[in-house]
């Protein structure tokens, strides 16, 4: 595993001068953004701006064409692959959200738990009382203990991002990606939603990409607005959203 | 041995009686006597005879010559007459070239030894050399550049101050520099001026002539012959070069052929369509069928049969496509292993459709005139069959690069492909783009039935052998991308055809297979890949 | 308490599964070499022979169905293993000829006398013994299946792609094992066979015992196949087929899973091939080409892929259909059946019988609970609570 000597950063989460480039459209642009241990930061901007591509290069699932990016201040997350990331501790709800269908709300919770996930370990896995008690517990955070022997395909679009967060919460991984936890949830869900990230940032680090501007009022945290794939304001809501250039290019007139 | 005695004698009893009853020819001129030579049964006086006739100039000559090349003189030696029997069995008589009902019964076959032979290949080489047919001197002086008898050299050397056809006259100092390179006693300059002379040809049988000399040369022309040798080897090696780019070329035309079909429904639509070959295979019966038509009808349409054959097969392919598409396709989109699944069991009922209407044998798909025949080009041999192919193949790229990127309906198609949902909601009739996308695709591949058919059996399983590598070819070049099925064919035409001398031709594919395997590990999306979140499924 | 590896989760069709096999197995055989020859009763030995390659078909499906109905691994090329298993035993009841081939070489199989050759090419040594040939049953699809399936997960060849390459490396063993020089007997094959573990492969006895060996084998198959889909790994399995991407994201090697139930699942087409060749006695090239690989795909649609159950079933209901109508006066028509039973499958009974059946069933049993809630309310004189959705 590349890990350096020293800490480079105090950051949990360092990004510096990233670019990306799809067939000559340059989706992220000199992108630097530093996250401190324990932080919750929303991150804000226009379609296209280069969001879900930034949590492509944190996970691993893009490569960067040059920049740095730093986990814990001392592992370069660009030469590990998605699996590797995950198992240091970031964990990623995706935009739609993906659970899987066709088991139940306890096995998706079951396969996010952050036990050992080789091949052996699954295959000779015997379940245990502490691990039944931690889905317990999630499920209970989650408001899905009724639903827990349903199929995950079967719950409603705002149970499915909960489920998504709760398998988050049982992976408890070091840092949290949250695109777009409150798309297409009610006003009331909203508000749910907004209160559980604010009790698991109680001990996790968390960022959080919404569009939902009252929701990120809600949270109450630091904002980083990105446009055309670099950073465009950063600061509270009021600073943000009070900047020319951020009313120009998102909030709009 | 004694039977063959008893003959004989009632032979020889028999024509004395003929003698006495017809009267002997009465002209007996120097020609005659020449032929009557063979009679005598004697190697020397054969031998004699042979330069005389070869000298002759009578027009008999050749006729004679070469039927006592092919054991067809025979000779009386009684009454020393000579008959000729003829390629199509008639006899006539060798000085008179009258026609004989039949040969005496003591006639025998004029025998040769292995030298006659030879003596007698170089006077036919002579007497052809004069022949007024300029293919047929062309012909004879390849022959005397092969066997370099001494003895044509007169001959050789009269005809090159004759000739005026350029070609022929090359061959003649071919020729002549072949005999002068055997010739014992020529000179050293008139060697080396052979050897240049056959350098300047620079073929295989050129380099065979030139290994042959022997090591008994002088040393000034044994180091000239060795230099020549080995400038005609790298120009072989260069020549077998370009042959195996040619080869190349036309084997990567047939598959772009069969693949740019699939580019446009795997490639651009992202359907798998495991029925693909079976629409060459339609395309290639529908050439048949109108082969068929024009020659129980209009036999003098023949040559035209393709260009009525390409349109033909467009709509009957295109039209199964969009019926494919319609009544199964468009169920199964999202779900590539089923499509998959199912277009195969399509191409099983295609496959035994034609069979029932057909039967499971090769039909006969003829050449049109301008499609048969082939050319010269420096020391290869291209068939117009195949160009024509590669041409053609060319052709329908452009066509359809063209028409996807101008037209109307190629904008739609891509718009479709591209976001479903915002073209829909833009108006466009998305359900009509797939079945014409589709149907084009199939359509597609129905014309390369047509060209197919030209160089390929014409067989329910036609399409079979086209479907592993047109995946091959459209994987490879990368999906989506018209322009790396261009380059993905033609990168795997080139290469099968410069492995297979080295490797052989089954080898050859197994190891194209296993690359394309390997290369695949390294570019999971091809030579030319679309990068970016879009391309996630 | 996790019930033991072997009998959670038994349901009903698995049950009835193992009662029928094991009854078979045991049953078709006694009645074969027990009774009378022309009795009721009496099983004839070409039915034998017919079920027992039933058998190994069930055992291959058993094989696609784990990669492809828990992983949504579509392999097109699942003969190619069931082949080299085939081949591998092949070799071994060639070496046990000995002698008694028509040139009588005591070392050297007629094919390679036939072709000049002098000695035994060294990968034929060690095929007279019949240890190391079963290993190798297991040993040459697994170690291709582990290396191809090293190089094609790792780059993540997934979907049609995977499907393509796999029917790729088919085809290229297909065109492999036609070649005379590549020491396989080249067109023809393995053929001819005498012995196997010194008992005639031809007897009524011997083929009854394979016939009982193979339904052993296809219970294995189903207990390891069943072991693995109802542990965790199967739930991984499962996760990989439905959402891939998000497995990784969870901290999951995908890679490694898929390479292991791919290898696995190789291993058993090889031993389904090893069990098919003594039975039908003989093994040629024509078994890797690419139709037969994705013929046997369909036996899993049929029956239902995701089921283990039907996987088998599948394969035993349409090879008998084949048999039946190929021997018929339909036979011209069997190959429109086989195309029409491809497009009917899986527009119109994607989840095959068994899955249909299952979730018939499922519905069955949830309308039916729910009458039951409603009955039960209405007596506690409780209004019925609203379903959810």
């Amino acid at each position: 595993m590349p890990v350096m000597d020293t800490r480079a950063t105090s950051a949990m989460l360092y990004l510096d001068g990233v670019h990306v480039s799809f067939d000559g459209f340059h989706a992220i642009n000199n992108l630097s953004l530093a996250l401190e241990p324990g932080e919750m930061r929303a991150i804000i901007g226009p379609n296209g701006a280069g969001k879900t591509t930034m949590m492509d290069i944190i996970t691993g699932k893009t490569k960067p064409d040059e920049g740095t990016v730093l986990f814990d201040g001392t592992v370069d997350l660009t030469r590990l692959d998605e699996t590797r990331i995950a198992e240091l501790g970031i964990g990623r709800k995706f935009q739609k959200p993906t659970v899987f269908e066709s088991q139940t709300v306890y096995d998706n919770l079951l396969l996010a738990l952050n036990v050992d996930h080789s091949v052996k370990g699954t295959l000779f896995w015997r379940g245990s009382k502490a691990e039944s008690e931690r889905i317990d517990k999630v499920l209970e955070t989650i408001r899905l203990t009724d639903a827990r022997n349903r199929l995950a395909g079967s719950l409603s679009h705002g149970q499915k991002q909960w489920l998504e967060i709760g398998m988050l919460l049982a992976q408890d991984p070091k840092v949290l990606l949250v695109d777009e936890p409150v798309a297409g949830m009610t006003d009331v869900e909203t508000h749910l939603t907004a209160e559980l990230l604010k009790q698991i940032n109680k001990n996790h680090t968390i960022m959080v990409v919404e569009h939902d501007m009252t929701f990120v009022r809600e949270l109450g945290v630091k904002v980083t607005c990105l446009h055309e794939g670099t950073v465009l304001a950063e600061g509270t809501i009021d600073q943000v959203s009070s900047n020319e250039r951020v009313v120009e290019v998102y909030l709009g007139r | 041995m004694f039977a063959n005695c008893f003959v004989r004698l009632r032979a020889a009893f028999l024509s004395i009686l003929l003698i006495t009853c017809f009267a002997l020819p009465a002209l007996a001129g120097p020609f005659e006597d020449s032929v009557a030579k063979f009679a005598n049964d004697e190697f020397s006086d054969t031998e004699e005879a042979i330069g005389e006739i070869a000298a002759s100039g009578n027009q008999l000559a050749f006729p004679i010559i070469s039927a006592l090349q092919d054991g067809r003189l025979s000779a009386d030696p009684e009454t020393k007459k000579v008959f000729i029997t003829q390629a199509d069995s008639k006899i006539v008589d060798a000085t008179t070239g009258a026609a004989v009902d039949k040969l005496p019964d003591n006639a025998a076959t004029v025998r040769l030894n292995n030298r006659l032979r030879r003596t007698v290949e170089a006077a036919l080489g002579g007497l052809t050399l004069m022949s007024p047919d300029p293919a047929k001197r062309l012909a004879a002086a390849q022959s005397v550049f092969k066997s370099h008898e001494e003895s044509a050299l007169p001959n050789v050397e009269a005809a090159l101050a004759k000739e005026t056809n350029k070609a022929t006259r090359q061959a003649f100092a071919e020729a002549r520099a072949a005999i002068l390179l055997f010739k014992s006693d020529a000179s050293d300059n008139d060697k080396l001026e052979a050897i240049a002379v056959i350098k300047a040809r620079g073929d295989q049988e050129a380099m065979a002539l030139l290994t042959s000399i022997g090591s008994d040369q002088p040393p000034l022309v044994a180091k000239a012959a060795a230099g020549a040798i080995s400038s005609i080897q790298g120009n072989l090696a260069i020549w077998s070069g370009v042959q195996n780019a040619w080869y190349g070329l036309s084997l990567g035309s047939v598959l772009l052929l069969a693949a740019i079909g699939l580019a446009i429904t795997f490639g651009v639509m992202g359907v798998i369509n495991m029925a693909h070959g079976e629409m060459v295979m339609l395309g290639a019966y529908t050439t048949f069928v109108v082969q068929e038509v024009i020659r129980t009808r209009y036999p003098a349409l023949f040559d035209y049969s393709l260009l009525i054959a390409v349109p033909l097969a467009f709509l009957v392919a295109g039209g199964i496509g969009v019926l494919i598409e319609r009544s199964i396709i468009r169920f199964l989109y999202g779900r590539p292993l089923e499509t998959l699944l199912a277009t195969w069991g399509l191409s099983l009922v295609l496959q035994q459709a034609v069979r029932t209407a057909f039967g499971p044998t090769n039909r006969e798909v003829g050449n049109p005139s301008w499609m048969s025949g082939a050319f010269e080009l420096g020391q290869i041999t291209i068939t117009y069959n195949r160009l024509w192919i590669l041409c053609f193949t060319m052709a329908v790229f452009a066509i359809l690069l063209a028409m996807l990127r101008y037209s109307a309906i190629g904008l739609e198609m891509r718009a479709v492909t591209q976001n479903r949902r915002m073209a829909a909601s833009m108006g466009i009739a998305t359900s009509r783009v797939d079945a014409l996308t589709f149907g084009l695709g199939s359509g597609i591949a129905g014309i390369a039935g047509v060209a197919l058919s030209q160089i390929d059996n014409v067989s329910p399983n036609l399409g079979q052998s086209y479907i592993i590598d047109s995946f091959m070819v459209v994987v490879f070049g990368g999906v989506g991308n018209l322009w790396g099925t261009l380059v993905g064919a033609f990168t795997l035409g080139i290469a099968n055809k410069f492995l297979e001398p080295v490797a052989g031709a089954v080898l050859g594919k197994i190891a194209i297979l296993v690359l394309i395997i390997l290369f695949i590990q390294k570019r999971p999306r091809g030579l030319f890949a679309l990068k970016g979140r879009a391309v996630e499924a | 308490m996790t019930p033991h590896i072997l009998t959670r989760s038994l349901d009903r069709a698995a049950t009835t599964f193992i009662l029928v096999v094991a009854a078979l197995g045991v049953l078709i055989p006694l009645s074969n070499l027990l009774l009378p020859q022309g009795s009721l009763f009496q099983v004839p030995t070409y039915l034998v022979a017919l079920w027992g390659k039933y058998v190994c078909y069930a055992i291959l499906a058993l094989s696609i169905d784990l990669i492809w109905g828990y992983c949504g691994i579509l392999s097109l090329g699942h003969g190619a293993f069931f082949a080299l298993g085939g081949y591998a035993m092949g070799m071994y009841l060639m070496r046990q000829i000995g002698s008694r081939g028509v040139y009588g070489n005591p070392i050297l199989p007629d094919f390679m006398v036939f072709l000049n050759w002098d000695k035994l090419p060294w990968y034929w040594y060690g095929f007279d013994h019949f240890a190391f040939a079963a290993l190798m049953v297991f040993l040459v699809p697994g170690l291709l299946a582990f290396c191809f399936g090293w190089l094609a997960f790792r780059s993540r060849v997934t979907g049609v792609y995977l499907s393509i390459i796999t029917q790729a490396m088919t085809y290229a063993l297909l065109l492999a094992f036609f070649r005379n020089d590549f020491g396989f007997g080249g067109n023809n094959g393995l053929t001819d066979f005498k012995d196997i573990l010194g008992f005639n492969v031809q007897a009524e006895g011997t083929r009854a015992a394979l016939f009982f060996l193979s339904c052993v084998a296809l219970l294995i198959a189903f207990f390891i196949c069943r072991a693995i889909v109802t542990s965790k790994l199967g739930k991984v399995l499962i996760a990989v087929r439905d959402a891939e991407s998000r497995t990784r994201f969870l901290g999951y090697r995908v890679e490694s899973y898929k390479l292991f139930v791919f290898t696995l699942s190789a291993c058993m087409a090889g031993v389904a091939g090893a069990l098919y060749v003594p039975q039908v006695g003989i093994i040629n090239p024509s078994e890797f080409a690419p139709g037969n690989s994705i013929e046997a795909v369909i036996w899993v649609a049929v029956g239902g892929r995701g089921t283990l159950v039907g996987a088998a079933l599948g394969a035993v209901v349409v090879n008998y259909a084949k048999t039946f109508f190929t021997s018929g006066p339909l036979a011209p028509y069997w190959l429109f059946m086989l195309g029409a039973l491809f497009i009917l499958v899986t527009l119109l009974l994607p989840k095959g019988i068994v899955g249909t059946y299952n979730s018939w069933r499922e519905t069955r049993r949830s309308a039916a609970a729910a009458a039951d809630e409603a009955s039960a309310a209405r007596e506690d004189g409780v209004a019925a609570p609203k379903m959810a959705e």
